[in-house]
């Protein structure tokens, strides 16, 4: 078969069960997870045979498209339902499926005791669906129906446990700064489509030199609008503040929103535009900078999250940071292979939160979590592997290809350079954060819970409570629900975990300086014609290996840092927090971003509502325009009504009056 | 004798008619004073006719003529009508229906 048919084949199945499980939710009960996660694996299956017979082609053939039909053709649109299957796209689908197969697997265990069990599994295939969508579109009306379709599953996941209000205000508040991103991303197509005059990637990309020359003004202004789109998908500042509230999810719907659906998408969008970022040179330098700023940030508000899932959503923050900057100064393949790194460690930190969160009964502070160690021998084995990968500590996946971003970095030089070397700081306070959650939760003292569980009860709280707020809910819906669930205890849970710490452990041996290029070589067709990838820009063999070295040296100070402060002297964090108070604060708030946003944009758009309410709405509209016009009908007719006497003679003389006038008319005009 | 008194004779009945339609107040005599304008109508349809040879003015006068007759039912059912109900025969006290 074709790649482009087994393409097609991998939207096929999550279609399939989306629909099937949604249509017979309640028939299906638990037979749902099996159908959803069945779904998922075949669709990998038919990613690993586009990838076959993609390989199976010569490498200058390995773009190719294949359309269904017409999606909207009208003059000078030529939108098709249409896919583009080349490396880039089938590297995407791979890490997809394959990394959603493992987090359904999980799923079937962890949410097996909720109500919603068959919604769950509908709305998570929706999600696979709608990211395989995103990046097997051939043209960007379907990157836009994908991106605005994974748009709409993040709010269904994210305000799953809908009786829960944090829930659902969070689950809000992602749809609508990812509707902004939404809005940049079309904007964006303009201003491409007016030039090219065509919505295909390949269209576009071969016309893009002839028509644009380099920083050409809509060009940049294009891109900046794709990077807006990036941005508030992928979690940069300023779009960010969604990430972290989406965290009120499920846990498997955080580590698939972190992991292979969604967060992603901004990389792979600037991937697959980079014929485009060539050409806007400044637009690069924007999107670079963002992400360093980003990983920045995140990482030092991840120092200081107490919330287990909140910690590991700033490093995902962090993390996309690091790949947003690496794709956006051209590392592509570097940023791809992070990507992929990333969402094995990334799955794996989420699926092993999971299990301890379902230890504590639902709670997911870190000042009540300690002493796991021993009570989840398992959880904490995988939570380590994850860290370690997380922090870039050789032979780990994440060191490989976090320092493979830098590198490029560092070799391209000038601005770049200096943002290489902050994402070294950012390095550091990955190590630190990343083992400061790694010990509050696991070393130390065990909790009561932990003491439970090495007798073997898992904790239940007497009554199901709102970890944000503490508010009492009810059993129906939402977690926890009546049965908690531990890795120690759940074969699936076990397989997902065991199969993805093995990936996270190997997963950097596709490229290793001077000794393997796997996905790089894999890219390079795609690529063909950037030439920010070729081999110019390629740093050498002894400098890439020099900064693998700077980069592990520097993930375990960080450790280390973190084993001083949460282990050799415990107290320090507490001496630290009370000398820097300010500081601190700053960073408890988030760098106040929410404060920000909601002053500069939330504030001033509710005062022009209230003003367009009372002024324009009130005022202009309903006294002026319509009452307006009501009011003059009503005079007029009054006016009128005096002439209806209700005596026939007055009709009579006025017919008689009009009828010799218009004979008075005749007569005149005739002689 | 020209046909041109035959017009002028059709005329003065005509506004005759009309005078009695705007002054009177009698349904009777307003039904009466439209006739009047009526046949002043027919008088003219048949005079044009003779002045222009067709006989089309004479079968139209007829066709008049049935028209007027059934209008007269109408009217005079009206009447009747009005009278039945005890109501003043008078289409000055007959104006409810104004604005």
């Amino acid at each position: 078969m074709s790649p482009t048919t087994w393409g097609w084949l991998v939207l096929l199945f999550p279609l399939i069960g989306t629909v099937s499980i949604g249509v017979g939710f309640k028939r299906w009960g638990r037979a749902a997870g099996v159908i959803g996660t069945t779904a998922i694996a075949l669709s990998f299956v038919c990613a690993v045979g586009a990838l076959i017979s993609l390989l199976g082609k010569p490498e200058h053939g390995r773009e190719l498209t294949s359309s269904l039909w017409n999606y909207a053709a009208s003059s000078g649109v030529d939108a098709k339902l249409q896919i583009l299957v080349d490396p880039i796209s089938v590297f995407m689908i791979l890490v997809v499926t394959g990394v959603s197969t493992l987090i359904h697997l999980y799923s079937t265990s962890y949410m097996k005791s909720d109500q919603g069990y068959a919604r769950y599994f509908a709305y998570l295939n929706f999600f696979v669906l709608s990211m395989l969508v995103l990046v097997l579109g051939g043209n960007f009306v379907m990157l836009i129906v994908g991106w605005a379709f994974v748009g709409a599953a993040s709010y269904l996941l994210v305000s799953f446990w809908y009786r829960r209000e944090t829930a659902t205000k969070a689950g809000i508040k992602a749809f609508v700064i990812n509707v902004l991103g939404d809005v940049g991303l079309v904007l964006g197509t303009f201003f491409i489509f007016r030039h090219t005059h065509t919505v295909s990637f390949l269209g576009s990309f071969a016309a893009a030199p002839h028509v644009f020359h380099t920083d050409s003004t809509d060009l940049v202004a294009g891109c900046l609008l794709f990077l807006v789109g990036a941005f508030a998908k992928s979690a940069q500042l300023p779009l960010h503040t969604w990430l972290p509230d989406a965290m009120e999810g499920p846990t498997p719907v955080s580590s698939l929103i972190h992991a292979a659906t969604m967060v992603t998408a901004g990389v792979y969008l600037i991937v697959r535009l980079h014929p485009l970022f060539q050409l806007a040179p400044t637009a690069g330098e924007v999107g670079a900078i963002v992400g360093c700023a980003t990983l920045l940030v995140a990482g030092s508000i991840a120092l200081v999250v107490t919330d287990l899932k909140r910690v590991i959503a700033y490093s995902t923050m962090s993390q996309i940071g690091y790949m947003i900057m690496g794709a956006s100064a051209g590392a592509y393949s570097a940023a791809l292979f992070h990507l992929m790194t990333h969402a094995f460690f990334k799955a794996l930190l989420f699926m092993a939160a999971g299990s301890i969160i379902g230890a504590m009964a639902g709670d997911q502070s870190l000042d009540r979590m300690s002493g796991f160690k021993k009570a989840m021998p398992f959880t904490f084995a995988c939570f380590i592997i994850g860290g370690l990968a997380l922090s870039g500590i050789p032979p780990f996946s994440g060191w490989l290809s976090k320092d493979d971003i830098i590198a490029y970095l560092n070799n391209r030089g000038g601005i770049y350079e200096v943002l290489g070397i902050l994402g070294y700081v950012g390095a550091l306070m990955t190590g630190l954060y990343t083992f400061r959650m790694i010990f509050r939760a696991f070393f130390g003292e065990p909790s009561s819970e932990a003491k439970e569980l090495e007798h073997g009860h898992i904790a239940h709280a007497h009554a199901p409570t709102n970890p944000m707020t503490g508010e009492l809910e009810d059993n129906d819906v939402g977690f926890p629900g009546p049965e908690h669930v531990i890795a120690e205890r759940e074969l699936p849970m076990q397989v997902a975990m065991s199969l993805l710490a093995a990936l996270a452990v190997v997963g950097g041996l596709f490229q290793i300086p001077g000794v393997d290029h796997v996905i790089q070589n894999f890219l390079s067709p795609a690529l063909a014609n950037a030439p920010l990838a070729g081999p110019a820009h390629e740093p050498s063999n002894g400098s890439a290996w020099i900064g693998l070295i700077v980069g592990a040296v520097i993930g375990l100070v960080g450790i280390s840092v973190a084993f001083g402060i949460y282990i050799a002297r415990p107290g320090t964090s507490a001496r630290l927090q009370a000398r820097m108070p300010a500081i601190h604060n700053f960073l408890v708030h988030k760098w106040y971003f929410d404060e920000l946003i909601d002053h500069v944009v939330v504030r001033p758009a509710l005062t022009l509502g209230r003003f367009a309410e009372g002024v324009l709405d009130r005022i202009v509209v309903d006294d002026g325009v319509t009452g307006g016009v009501s009011s003059a009908v009503r005079s007029g007719g009054a006016a009128v009504r005096r002439a209806q006497t209700g005596f026939l003679r007055y009709y009579a003389a006025a017919l008689i009056f009009g009828l010799s006038l218009v004979l008075l008319y005749f007569l005149i005009s005739s002689t | 004798m020209t046909l041109g008194w035959y017009l002028a004779v059709s005329a003065i009945i005509f506004s005759i008619g009309v005078g009695g339609v705007l002054v009177r107040r009698n349904p009777l005599v307003i039904l009466l004073c439209l006739e009047l304008m009526l046949n002043a109508g027919n008088l003219a349809l048949v005079t044009f006719a003779r002045m222009h040879g067709g006989e089309g003015g004479q079968i139209f006068a007829l066709i008049v003529m049935v028209v007027a007759a059934c209008e007269v039912t109408v009217g005079l059912g009206m009447i009747v009508a009005i009278s039945r109900r005890n109501l003043p025969v008078d289409v000055d006290e007959l104006h409810e229906l104004n604005g």
